[in-house]
């Protein structure tokens, strides 16, 4: 100890204190630098690379007249129709569903080992693949009605937005100020009333992005309507027959030899692609305005 | 204006309020009660509805599945045989398929991903570039899988075919790359699109850890001396461990599930070898391609018991990072 101000030690110190960093510490720091940037750029490459073949690859066959024909007349209006009805009844069946259980989870949930479980199980039910809950809609709905229909696929786009749903939900409502609730109380106001006419009402951006968010997930499902809604070339005969989707297009014909069949697959990625990426960076956005204010 | 508009109405309400034969304030009876209750039913109903669906899910499967679990038993697991024609159904190289091609994606998405959420979550950047880069990352998880599956078909095989075809003469040697002129579908290239497929999950969830690190730790280690990588590899990585571990998982949960891309790139053939430039299959994709042709029966039993162990083996790593991400949060609050 005593050595350090006297002996020669004393200038090496000195130096070294305020000599900037070492080389290899150096090396070390920009090596990682550029490592960290070389893997997130690598990243980016297979998003634009899908924007812009889709893109490239897609638009020169696009007509007006595609959204009016079935795709036996080399169209995707019935896939386009398909997609929308079986988004509505997955709409119907699991956006009351998805919103009550949210509300649960977020206004009686405090403390009731409950709402712990039906969290636990919204967040496993996030987790299972697609293509089980396919497996799901077929024992449920195909083998009942014996047939494979819009109805079935519709129930398993149910299933795969559900979770999507409560889990918004319940963020939208924990977002609502405690004393907003309080004041709800205060003035009288049932558990009904405070939260339907208060909490709600407040949350309803919220709930509307997360709904959004749902919808753009269950329209470009492919694995769960392959053996429920399985496709179908022409014009759906109704709601209990088979139904053509925009994904399950994509899927059945890519690999058709006949060229204008293959247009029409990249023609349709980029009607599927736009209306996806338009639900979500808008929904998103509205996230992020809202965390914003 | 307001002022003298205000009192009024309220002298109009509080009159009307306490003409009305309901108010009480001690209501245990009365429309609002009555509202009041059915409503807490209705929510617990379809509380109860969410629950179910699991359940039902499971029991409806596993009763899909029985004329198999019947025939086979657990004997499914390892019989490698898959003969539609004679009634031969074995899991183990659609298992063995899933779970490399997993394995791979997670060994190509844990690293970049860490990579992007450190991008993300420190300050290298201005923090606007920050939020447009992870808003663009996070826009791969809303591209459907069919069109990925249908880029890498097109578009990243072809560009990936040369590679392939260079692992596979020059470094036969190693097994993981012995095959004589590898097609572009096979393992490799599934583990890839794959990787590309949940690298969102792993680096969104990755930066959510890191931005949950106190920032004290990071000053700490500043003060010390520490450059900015020797605090993210000595503080962050290691106070994020647990975190990212959970990431993984939840990434690898998505990965055994994923099926459209995968069913078009990894030339869906029922082998087991050793070298990645051999096409293999998935549980998924072979649910993909059969179930809808599938006879009732022992066809339909098989595949619904594929489904039944997919399911299992999502459920467990699912459960498994969600009790980690608990057991995280207990440890630190």
């Amino acid at each position: 100890m005593s050595g350090y101000i006297q002996s020669e030690n004393d200038e090496s110190l000195a130096k070294e204190l305020c000599s900037p960093l070492p080389t290899e510490r150096v090396i070390f720091t920009y090596a990682m630098n550029a490592i960290a940037f070389g893997l997130t750029g690598l990243a980016l490459i297979p998003l634009l690379s899908i924007l812009w073949e889709i893109l490239i690859r897609g638009i020169s066959g696009l007509k007006s007249e595609m959204f009016v024909k079935a795709v036996i007349d080399n169209g995707f209006g019935n896939a386009i129709l398909g997609t929308i009805i079986m988004v509505v009844i997955g709409a119907i069946l699991s956006i009351p569903t998805g919103i009550m259980t949210g509300i649960f989870l977020a206004e009686f949930g405090q403390g009731n080992p409950i709402a712990g479980f039906v969290r636990f199980i919204t967040n496993i039910l996030t987790g299972v693949p697609s293509i089980v809950v396919g497996v799901f809609a077929y024992g449920v709905i195909v083998l009942v009605t014996k047939g494979f229909s819009a109805i079935a696929g519709g129930f398993a786009l149910a299933v795969i937005m559900l979770p999507v749903i409560i889990l918004t939900t319940e963020e939208s409502l924990k977002l609502i100020p405690t004393s907003q609730r309080l004041a709800s109380a205060a003035l009288g106001g049932t558990r009904f009333q405070t939260t339907f006419r208060i909490i709600v009402t407040a949350a309803i951006p919220g709930i509307t992005t997360g709904i959004l968010l749902a919808v753009a997930r269950a329209a470009g499902e492919t694995a769960p309507l392959i053996f429920t809604a399985l496709f179908s070339l022409d014009w759906s005969e109704g709601l209990l027959s088979p139904t053509a989707s925009l994904p399950v297009l994509i899927f059945n014909l890519y690999n058709d030899p006949d060229p204008q069949k293959g247009q029409l697959v990249w023609t349709t990625s980029i009607v599927l692609l736009s209306l996806i990426l338009c639900v979500s960076i808008l929904s998103r956005l509205v996230i992020r305005q809202r965390r914003l204010n | 204006m307001a002022n003298s508009s205000e009192p009024a109405d309220r002298n109009s309400s509080d009159d009307s309020n306490l003409d009305d034969e309901s108010f009480n304030l001690t209501a245990i009876g009365g429309t609002n009660f009555w509202f009041d209750q059915s409503f807490t039913r209705l929510v617990y109903f379809f509380a109860v509805i969410t629950v179910a669906v699991l359940f039902l899910m499971s029991w409806v499967i596993l009763h899909e599945a029985l004329p198999a679990i019947k025939q086979f038993g657990l004997g499914f697991l390892w019989g490698q045989d898959w003969d539609t024609g004679n009634k031969i159904f074995g899991a183990l190289p659609y298992i063995y398929g899933t779970l490399v091609s997993s394995a791979i994606a997670i060994l190509f998405a844990v690293p970049i991903g860490i990579a992007i959420a450190l991008v993300t979550s420190e300050n290298f950047l201005p923090s606007s570039l920050r939020t447009i880069l992870a808003f663009v990352v996070e826009l791969i998880a809303a591209i459907p899988s069919v069109i990925i599956g249908l880029w890498g078909i097109f578009v990243f095989i072809p560009f990936l075919e040369p590679l392939q075809k260079w692992l596979g003469s020059t470094l036969k040697w190693i097994p993981l790359f012995n095959t004589e002129d590898p097609s572009g579908t096979n393992m490799l290239t599934a583990g890839i699109i794959l990787a590309i497929m949940i690298l969102p999950t792993m680096a969104a969830i990755t930066r959510d850890v890191l931005m949950a690190i106190p920032k004290e730790l990071r000053s700490a280690s500043m003060a010390l001396g520490g450059t900015r990588w020797e605090t993210v590899f000595r503080v962050l990585l290691p106070a994020g461990f647990s975190g990212m571990v959970s990431a993984a998982m939840l990434a690898l949960g998505r990965a055994l599930g994923e099926t459209m891309a995968v069913t078009m790139v990894i030339g869906n053939s029922a082998q087991i070898s050793a070298s990645l430039l051999n096409p293999a299959y998935t549980i998924p994709s072979v649910l993909a391609n059969e179930f809808a042709e599938a006879e009732p029966g022992l066809h339909i039993g098989a595949l619904s018991y594929l489904a039944l162990i997919l399911f299992g083996l999502t459920l467990a790593v699912n459960i498994g990072a969600v009790l980690l991400v608990k057991w995280v949060g207990r440890k630190n609050s």
